[in-house]
């Protein structure tokens, strides 16, 4: 009689794997594992024994420590590489490193890369489940399903919303990331973005695209605000970030005219001032840390359900 | 093929008997807390919950557990249980808690429920009520209530059926099919 739950792929690389029963049970699981993070006590026995290992080739504080914290309160051996630290620097190759993590018998990699692609190529040579934690300009699924958590928390369903993402659409994977998955939920989504950020033919993935940020958050249910990737402004695509901020900072000015419980995210790390203000930032409508808080827990859905248990029956 | 075990005043009648044990045992209400282990034994919670209400006027404490991630038979199938949310909402410290189960069978389950419980405090004392014991303990456990003591097959099943969950209130055998 026992209910059960089952993803359809054995490896987090692209939300274009999630069918909307999976990502309906995982955000249903992730519901559920939130409250362990309140406990005094923070840790189940669930994955004890087990290891996992982060492998991160690219700077970052929220979805590594995220991913840490998520494995330890489900009791696992987490271990941590970063790029700078490792044999990469001395001229190891992606292939091998995964060879010879995987002969050390991991559960699970956690995998982050600056190329696209490169959690993919891992998964063809280790046996173990691959969870992507942000490739390249290519996709960042988890980022996507605490969204989409965080989202369905405050609006209760995910159907028929209307999301505008508002930012740097051509560099972002979780721009990527999210429109699949929204897609997949059945929500409505528009990029808003000088034309310089949009990518060429982004309408075939289905979305509206608009160049104004009031036009383009006028009946929108939730704005996703995205980073300028200050890293990556060095391509003449913006004449200058002043400018930028002057036509697309959401500040609280366009929040008058806008529906009273429209939400506000963002993936972080912020740049304060230049792609959203203080006051709207740190005000009542934006669910940054929510949304921080939620990473943790859809995180350790997924170790559950990638490597949790048998439904082997006991009274 | 199924045997009906205990019907609804069956099943009434045992609880309001384990609620007048947990009364007397405990010398009233004060400090108890009932904590129902899901899905059925949460049903039984609420019910033994509303008796004591009945008979001493007491409105006691009442929560739910979910003992997935305590279980241990883990393995690596893709089927996973789902897993559902665990309500507790006040200090164990304290408390004399009654977990709830509507089963017992091999006291996997309530190995597991203890676990979780002292993650959450230290409880005065733990006591285990039940709708069912079928007997084949696998661990030294056993019941301080019990609705019916029922010896059974091991290869038999035992479903019970309660109203909230179940549309109605019975306590059925089945034969499993041959395999």
């Amino acid at each position: 009689m026992t209910e059960t739950a089952t993803l359809s792929h054995q490896d987090i690389i692209t939300t274009k794997d999630l069918d909307a029963n999976d990502i309906e049970t995982i955000l249903d699981t992730a519901d559920s594992f939130k409250e362990i993070s309140t406990r005094a006590i923070k840790k189940v026995p669930t994955l004890r024994g087990r290891t996992i290992i982060n492998l991160f080739f690219e700077p970052s504080t929220r979805t590594r420590t995220s991913f840490e914290i998520a494995g330890k309160r489900l009791s696992a051996d987490v271990i941590n590489i970063s790029g700078a630290g490792s044999s990469i620097v001395k001229g190891e190759s992606l292939i091998d490193t995964a060879k010879n993590l995987e002969a050390m018998s991991p559960d699970i990699l956690v995998v982050r890369h600056n190329c696209s692609g490169a959690p993919s190529l891992i998964s063809e040579f280790v046996n173990c489940p691959v969870i992507n934690a942000g490739d390249g300009m290519h996709e960042h699924p988890t980022q996507c399903l605490l969204d989409l958590l965080t989202i369905r928390e405050h609006k209760g369903s995910l159907k028929g919303l209307k999301v505008s993402i508002v930012g740097d659409i051509a560099h972002s994977r979780v721009a990527r990331s999210n429109i699949q998955a929204m897609q997949t939920m059945g929500m409505k989504v528009k990029v808003v973005a000088p034309p310089t950020l949009i990518p060429v033919e982004i309408e075939k993935m289905g979305v509206e695209v608009c160049y104004d940020l009031g036009q383009g958050i006028k009946d929108a249910d939730v704005i996703m605000i995205l980073r300028i990737q200050l890293e990556r402004q060095n391509q003449g695509l913006l004449s200058s970030l002043r400018e930028y901020s002057n036509y697309f900072c959401l500040t609280a000015n366009h929040l008058a005219n806008v529906s009273d419980d429209i939400l506000i995210i963002h993936p972080g790390p912020v740049n304060r001032g230049i792609e959203i203000s203080l006051d709207v930032l740190e005000g009542p409508r934006s669910l940054i840390l929510n949304q921080v808080t939620n990473g943790v827990a859809v995180r350790m859905a997924l170790f559950y359900l990638l490597l949790g248990e048998s439904d082997a029956n006991s009274n | 093929m199924s045997t009906i075990l205990l019907n609804e005043k069956e099943i009434t009648r045992a609880i309001s008997r384990i609620s007048h044990e947990i009364l007397e045992r405990n010398k009233g209400a004060e400090n108890i807390a009932l904590i129902g282990i899901r899905t059925r034994g949460v049903t039984v919670s609420n019910r033994l919950k509303q008796k004591i209400n009945d008979i001493e006027n007491a409105d006691v404490a009442v929560g739910a557990l979910d003992i997935t991630l305590y279980r241990d038979d883990v393995g690596t199938g893709l089927q996973k249980p789902q897993l559902k949310k665990t309500e507790i909402t006040f200090a164990l410290e304290g408390k004399h808690v009654v977990l709830c189960d509507d089963v017992l069978f091999t006291g996997r389950t309530i190995r597991a429920a203890i676990d979780a419980l002292m993650d959450f405090g230290r409880p005065a004392s733990v006591q285990l009520a039940v709708l069912i014991d079928r007997g084949h303990r696998e661990l030294p456990i056993r019941p301080d209530y019990v609705g019916k003591n029922i010896p059974t097959p091991k290869s038999k099943r035992v479903q019970v059926h309660l109203k909230e969950i179940d549309k109605e209130d019975k306590v059925i055998i089945i034969q499993e099919p041959e395999k």
